[in-house]
């Protein structure tokens, strides 16, 4: 069958007829295939939703148990039959539990990717590629001057820093799932014994990580009361990003203001947001990767959705590979 | 090369002045000769280079990739050299000469080159470099790294690293060049100091503090010398052994716009004084304000229509060196009778001598302050006969006493947060005052601010604004104001000029918040006619680049 009728855009998100269901909807639906739990893919209110067993249990910890009416667990590899459509779930790579999802009727298989990337990370699976015929790829970061470097390098820059400011606090701006929890697994892996301090609202995820067997070491609130906020001196502190804004970032002894992103990468974006120390760590695919992901899958046709499409659909041009961009609204290009 | 763009990628975004010594002082620690003494004199301004045009750049990195995807990504980052370091893809197949290449080696390959194959030169070290180090590399030749670090600056951290005094520092730097190895190894503590012959270098400039309200009761007008306060910049002149040089107040080196002065400085010394245009009073033509002055500086040469147009003097304050005598030691009279007699016989056209102001009690020369005889004025200076001529600032033998500042009540419009200790806090504020727009009165910014608050006002400010925010732009908040609902503030400000560039068409000098009117709403604020009207009053004009004395 013609891909274009096996999924298609709609205002609520990316549709399926055959097997009535939305991937990632932006809006309540009645049946709702879930990438992964960042807040933007994964909304509460849908009446029943599948998705990898991380992903469900990330949504009851943001939403509460009410987050659905019912909810099945995808198995990675497994094939489910909904309607007339199989789907299966396979890593991406982006963060703990997600998943792309491969839509199948009739010999036409269309793999969402959801967000991915392909860097080792220590807290999720790593993304494995699905031949296809219609790869929709994110293009958050897709146009050519970004380059993530090794994020060991990355995690090398704090620690000089740390050891130059002994005397000032690190405060590191990461999302709460997925980033915050690589960064700590990251100072971990680079030697870091320290207790690391984190935002209140990254507790129970960071938890949660640790119950799936993700080891984060020392990990304290930094929302606790002090009296002496030099007890901060020379500490790691790391919460979510607009908590540095806040009031909150108040209690620390003349912080270094860190953020920890694939826009770091460009200076002006650090420049404006007032960040002293960029950290160039993404959870998404950096230009050179999601090219040579195209070319690996090699899929007959490539959508392209959230992010720089128009660059990422030039190149498959230039390329010869057939591409078109999927304009769905309603997810946060930024939010990484 | 890594290290060295590391160093930058920190500097552009320290905003303390105290982070960044340390990240070079620490960075002239570790470095190898003569990486580090490239990237001072890349840092200080002192690195000649041939730029290398922005459409040669251009060029190369369209050989090896779609126009298209170039304008993209171009668009998207803004600046030149950032974005071809970060699109830049290393020929496949090529070498990939992954270890890091050092700047001493990136140096001597541009020296070496010719301008025929800068071409094949600079593709050829963009391929052996990785992300940062192409950008270093990058703006060291197209010749602008603007990072934030003045000459004076990059000085205190070399002072630190070796932990002596930034004035031994300044005595020996324009004597050294680049790569300023005999410099490290005497702060390595590795040899002795490096001799000059005779030094045509910067010395640390004398300033006054401002007069605060008790100040004067104590003191006895005639331990004191009265001047009137120019406004241009406070430069140093320096003519010793054969070299002349121009510095500013900071000790960066500006001779390079200043032609006519430094050729008409035939007599050896060092002049302390400030930098006008127009002309001098031993010419009895008028002198010029800080705008016409503007048009001269920040420039690295200077048209001939420039220096006819905009002749530039020095009127002389203070004399530091009579020919190679130190005479700083002395009293402020006996140098200023020798300034005296040097300036008699300078050049007329570029040289004169501020005069005193003659007075016997402060309040005479309070009502002369508030009426000074030249719209060039901007207030007055007081100096104590007896004073020695030391640097830096100390309380006590100069004091600075300047015309009221302008007042006006504005209202609060955008707010943005601060830097370091003040990033959690929206304390930078854009306001505005009313005027006529369509038949409807509106709000026109007029300025910015961020200082002239106590930190018990800046929790006020910061709490409105995160109360009363209307719409968000990126980082920039706009504030509720309304004719019955905002937040007025008194903005004091030192001269008010036109600019076209600005939509109000007024440009406030040194603007600051004195006062917070919680007192008043919005409807009572200022009007835009009341700023106009203030320009081409004595005293008011505009300056942007000056740093406050």
């Amino acid at each position: 069958m013609k891909p274009e009728t096996l999924l298609y855009p709609t205002p609520k998100g990316l549709y399926c007829e055959k097997g009535g269901f939305y991937i990632d909807p932006v809006q309540p639906v009645e049946r709702a295939l879930i990438t992964h739990g960042h807040a933007d893919h994964a909304r509460a209110g849908h009446s029943h939703v599948l998705a990898t067993r991380e992903t469900l249990d990330i949504m009851r910890i943001r939403y509460g148990d009410a987050f659905c009416v019912s909810f099945e667990e995808a198995v990675l590899g497994a094939r489910t039959s909904i309607g007339d459509v199989t789907a299966s779930f396979h890593p991406a790579g982006h963060v703990l539990g997600s998943a792309q999802i491969a839509v199948e009727a009739n010999g036409t298989r269309i793999v969402v990717s959801g967000d991915y990337k392909r860097r080792r990370d220590p807290t999720c699976s790593a993304f494995e590629p699905v031949p296809c015929d219609v790869f929709i790829t994110e293009a958050t970061f897709g146009l050519p001057v970004f380059h993530h470097p090794d994020d060991r390098g990355e995690i090398a820059k704090l620690l000089t820093s740390l050891r130059q400011f002994p005397e000032r606090a690190h405060l590191i701006g990461a999302y709460a799932l997925g980033k915050a929890q690589r960064i700590i697994a990251l100072l971990r892996e680079a030697g870091y014994d320290q207790p690391i301090f984190i935002h209140g609202a990254l507790a129970r995820l960071c938890e949660y990580y640790e119950e799936r067997g993700i080891g984060l070491g020392d990990i304290r609130p930094a929302t606790l009361d002090v009296e002496d906020k030099q007890s901060f001196a020379g500490a790691v502190v790391i919460g979510p990003p607009a908590a540095f804004a806040d009031k909150w970032a108040r209690r620390f002894p003349d912080p270094v203001a860190i953020f920890a992103s694939g826009w770091m990468l460009v200076r002006q974006r650090a420049k404006q947001r007032g960040v002293e120390l960029p950290m160039i760590i993404s959870d998404h695919c950096d230009w050179t990767e999601l090219t040579e992901t195209i070319r690996e899958i090699n899929p007959a046709q490539v959508w392209v959705t959230h992010g720089r499409e128009e660059a990422l659909v030039r190149w498959c041009e230039l390329e010869g590979i057939a591409a078109r961009p999927l304009h769905l609204v309603g997810y946060d290009d930024e939010g990484e | 090369m890594r290290a060295f763009a590391e160093l930058l990628d920190r500097l552009v975004l320290t905003p303390q002045r105290n982070a960044k010594i340390k990240l070079m002082a620490d960075y002239f620690r570790n470095a190898p000769d003569p990486d580090r003494g490239y990237a001072l004199a890349a840092i200080a301004g002192t690195l000649t280079l041939k730029a290398v045009k922005p459409n040669v750049l251009r060029q190369l990195v369209l050989e090896r990739m779609d126009e298209v995807l170039f304008r993209y990504s171009y668009d998207y980052v803004g600046d030149l050299a950032e974005t071809i370091s970060l699109v830049w893809e290393r020929q496949s197949g090529g070498e990939t000469a992954q270890q890091d290449l050092s700047l001493g080696a990136v140096m001597h390959e541009l020296e070496m080159a010719g301008r025929a194959n800068v071409h094949g030169l600079v593709r050829n070290l963009l391929d052996q470099l990785e992300g940062s180090s192409r950008f270093a590399f990058l703006k060291l030749i197209t010749g602008g790294l603007r990072i934030g670090v003045s000459a004076r600056l990059v000085k205190q951290a070399l002072a630190d690293m070796g932990n002596v005094d930034i004035t031994e520092i300044e005595i020996l730097w324009h004597g050294l060049s680049p790569p300023y190895t005999a410099l490290f190894r005497w702060l390595d503590g590795k040899s002795d100091k490096p001799k000059l012959d005779m030094p045509a270098v910067f010395h640390a400039v004398m300033l006054a503090t401002p007069v605060a309200d008790n100040d004067l009761a104590t003191l006895d007008p005639k331990d004191f010398a009265a001047e009137w306060k120019w406004d241009g910049i406070r430069v140093q002149l320096a003519n010793l052994a054969g070299t002349r040089r121009l510095y500013s107040r900071s000790g960066d080196d500006i001779s390079g716009a200043f032609p006519d002065i430094l050729e008409a400085a035939d007599f050896e010394g060092i002049i302390d004084g400030e930098l006008l245009v127009g002309g001098t009073m031993r010419t009895n033509r008028a002198t010029r304000t800080f705008s016409d002055l503007q048009q001269r500086l920040n420039r690295k040469t200077v048209t001939r229509k420039m220096l006819e147009e905009y002749p530039a003097f020095i009127r002389g304050y203070d004399l530091l060196f009579s020919g190679r005598r130190d005479i700083r030691p002395e009293s402020f009279l006996a140098r200023r009778a020798e300034l005296s007699a040097l300036i008699e016989k300078a050049a007329p056209s570029h040289f004169d001598l501020s005069p005193l102001v003659p007075f016997s009690s402060w309040e005479e020369l309070d009502r002369l302050r508030a009426d000074p005889p030249d719209p060039v004025i901007e207030g007055i200076m007081l100096k104590r006969l007896d004073s020695p001529y030391t640097a830096g600032r100390s309380k006590g033998p100069w004091f600075k006493w300047k015309r009221e500042p302008y007042n006006v009540d504005a209202v609060l419009m955008y707010a943005q947060r601060g830097h370091g200790k003040r990033s959690s806090y929206y304390s930078d504020f854009t306001f505005g005052v009313w005027t006529q727009s369509d038949g409807k009165d509106v709000l026109v910014p007029v300025g910015k601010a961020y200082f002239g608050f106590t930190d018990a006002e800046l929790e006020v400010l910061d709490r409105y604004v995160r109360n009363n925010t209307v719409e968000r732009f990126g980082p920039v908040r706009a504030i509720r104001a309304e004719p019955d609902h905002g937040f007025v503030v008194e903005v004091a400000f030192e001269g008010i000029n036109f600019s076209t560039r600005h939509k109000s068409g007024v440009a406030m000098r040194f603007p600051r918040i004195s006062r917070l009117r919680t007192d008043k709403l919005p409807r009572d604020a200022d009007r835009l006619e009341t700023l106009l009207a203030m320009i081409g009053q004595p005293g008011a004009d505009m300056e942007e680049i000056r740093e406050p004395i």
